[in-house]
């Protein structure tokens, strides 16, 4: 019990670090993983292929993997002095780019043809099919997958802490290192988890409803 | 190029205006990889003596082993994880409510929290002195158990209803039914996710680098740390090596699954085979205690379901581009 009151303050600061993780990694995974699932359903031959590549090679690595790269390669090679925040942000915003591309694009491919078929029959521009038509519809098929793919970005960003941020599970190793119980610092640090997943599982749900949409 | 919700059959205009993107696509996406080479040519990371390592015996036997240990934390979690779904699965179809509850718990208990904080809790001690390898494969296993097992239970209630009523109607009991009725239809449909989710259980092992298990990454650590060639240390050469036997082992399984599920489509077997696809966690899954039926109707896996709708019901209306989740190139 007292590990918790004890460290109160490592706690909270752990909890907005994993908050802060996600959040920020979950923003930049967003803006890629828009601009992948838009390469992977063009017209254009050549972004189709690096946008698949993107997918693929991103999926099948492991995300340890990508930190290591992140932390010994980007800042030796690339942009010296970078800091580990911004590096563990990156590795886990592209990662969780390749899954929200294919989230998005599956959500595309929900839409039924003769819809679309349906709205240039009528007359409708490229921007009125899209906006009336295509993409209201896609939103809504995208929402649940997304709420999943963020719950496993709060649960992933974990692995930064072993990287040099402060986070739930970097405060786990810094309390078991100074001899607290493990058991104890477990419930608390799953119990703060819950809270963000909880959070997160909350605002996904209320968007479903709110975008609900009959088929 | 087939038919897109998105797009129309190009005419003339448009054919000019995607070969122009074309280009300047091609351009935009050579000019990046070309500066990312060139700046790793000015580091010096393309110097033949950094490559040369890797034609030591010596650091080629640590890789191979390396290479076993993951292969080996693989193999052991990837059968106990199977193991422990099936206990799960049961669990939480079972017709006694306690038991219910306690798979429930454990399955979103373990599922909500992170696997590495799991395995780390392993190793420092929550049962005993755990060596790394037993932390990993414990770990890794009552994780990807509690992900199988709500895969499995997606796949029998996806059996129709009918199965499990005629087989009742014959007289044979509740265990007949699942071991010859339901449970083979349930690992045939599911094939596919099972297989996905092993990809990630697969990936998964690299976090034995956090709890200084020596397999793939933390070798490659060593590696890179160990061998230094004038002064500089090949950590690029080390990564590129190691990440191509990731990725390369990834996609041999993969490709497995995205195999299954097309044969599967093509087989008549009445029987609807799930995306390749890794079930993420279903935004319900937090709040199942709310629902605790054991016919509680879930969807395949998460973003597969509609796919999954299509497939069955009405067949002659499905898309030429259905294969929308795990398949690579054919797509567009």
């Amino acid at each position: 019990m007292n590990v918790l009151t004890d460290n109160l303050s490592l706690f909270r600061e752990g909890f907005i670090g994993t908050v802060e993780l996600t959040v920020v990694s979950g923003i930049i995974a967003m803006v890629l993983g828009v601009i992948i699932a838009a390469f992977r359903v063009s017209p254009v031959p050549p972004l189709r292929v690096f946008g698949t590549a993107w997918v693929n090679i991103l999926r099948n690595t492991p995300l340890t993997l990508l930190f290591l790269v992140a932390f010994f390669i980007l800042p030796k090679i690339l942009f010296p002095d970078m800091d580990s925040f911004v590096l563990g942000v990156v590795a886990l915003g592209f990662y969780t780019s390749s899954f929200v591309a294919e989230a998005l694009r599956s959500g595309i491919n929900t839409v039924p043809m003769g819809q679309a078929e349906a709205a240039r029959a009528i007359g409708m521009s490229f921007t009125q099919v899209m906006r009336v038509v295509v993409l209201p519809q896609a939103t809504r098929a995208v929402i649940a997958p997304m709420g999943s793919i963020f719950i496993a970005l709060t649960k992933n960003s974990a692995i930064a802490g072993g990287f040099d941020n402060v986070d739930l599970f970097n405060v786990t190793k810094t309390l078991s290192n100074d001899g607290y119980d493990i058991t104890m610092i477990f419930v608390w640090v799953t119990l703060a988890y819950l809270i963000i997943t909880y959070a997160i599982n909350g605002a996904f749900r209320l968007l479903e409803h709110r975008m609900e949409v009959a088929r | 190029m087939s038919a897109s919700v998105l797009f129309d059959a190009p005419g003339p205009k448009a054919k000019v205006r995607n070969r122009i993107y074309s280009v300047v696509g091609t351009a935009a996406v050579l000019g990046l990889l070309v500066w990312v080479v060139l700046r790793l040519n000015e580091k010096g990371e393309f110097e033949g003596a950094l490559w040369d390592i890797f034609n030591y015996s010596g650091i080629r036997d640590n890789i191979f082993e390396a290479l076993l240990a993951t292969l080996k934390a693989f193999a052991f979690a990837g059968v106990l994880s199977l193991v422990f779904a099936v206990v799960l699965c049961v669990g939480r179809l079972s017709d006694h409510r306690p038991v219910r509850w306690a798979s429930v718990i454990f399955i979103d208990l373990f599922r909500s929290i992170p696997l590495l904080i799991t395995i780390f809790a392993l190793w420092v001690g929550i049962v005993g002195d755990m060596t790394p390898f037993w932390a990993l494969v414990l770990g890794l296993s009552i994780y990807n158990g509690c992900v199988q097992a709500e895969v499995l239970r997606a796949g029998i209630n996806a059996v129709p209803k009918g199965q499990r009523e005629a087989a009742y109607a014959l007289g044979l009991n509740k265990t007949q039914v699942m071991t010859s009725v339901l449970f083979p239809q349930a690992v045939r449909s599911m094939l596919p996710t099972i297989i996905s989710q092993l990809v990630v259980t697969l990936k998964d092992t690299s976090l034995g680098f956090m709890i200084l298990y020596p397999e793939l990454l933390y070798s490659a650590r060593l590696i890179a740390n160990n061998t230094p060639v004038n002064g500089s240390y090949p950590f690029v050469q080390t990564v590129v090596v190691v990440g191509a036997i990731y990725i390369a082992l990834c996609m041999a399984l993969s490709s497995l699954a995205t195999w299954i599920e097309k044969r599967g489509r093509r087989a008549k077997t009445g029987i609807v085979v799930a995306a390749a696809a890794e079930p993420t966690e279903a935004p319900g899954v937090l709040d199942t205690t709310t629902q605790l039926g054991p016919s509680v109707a879930v969807e395949p896996a998460a973003g597969a379901a509609p796919e999954a709708g299509a497939g069955s019901s009405d067949g002659g209306s499905g898309r030429p581009g259905d294969d929308s989740t795990g398949s690579v190139g054919k797509s567009n």
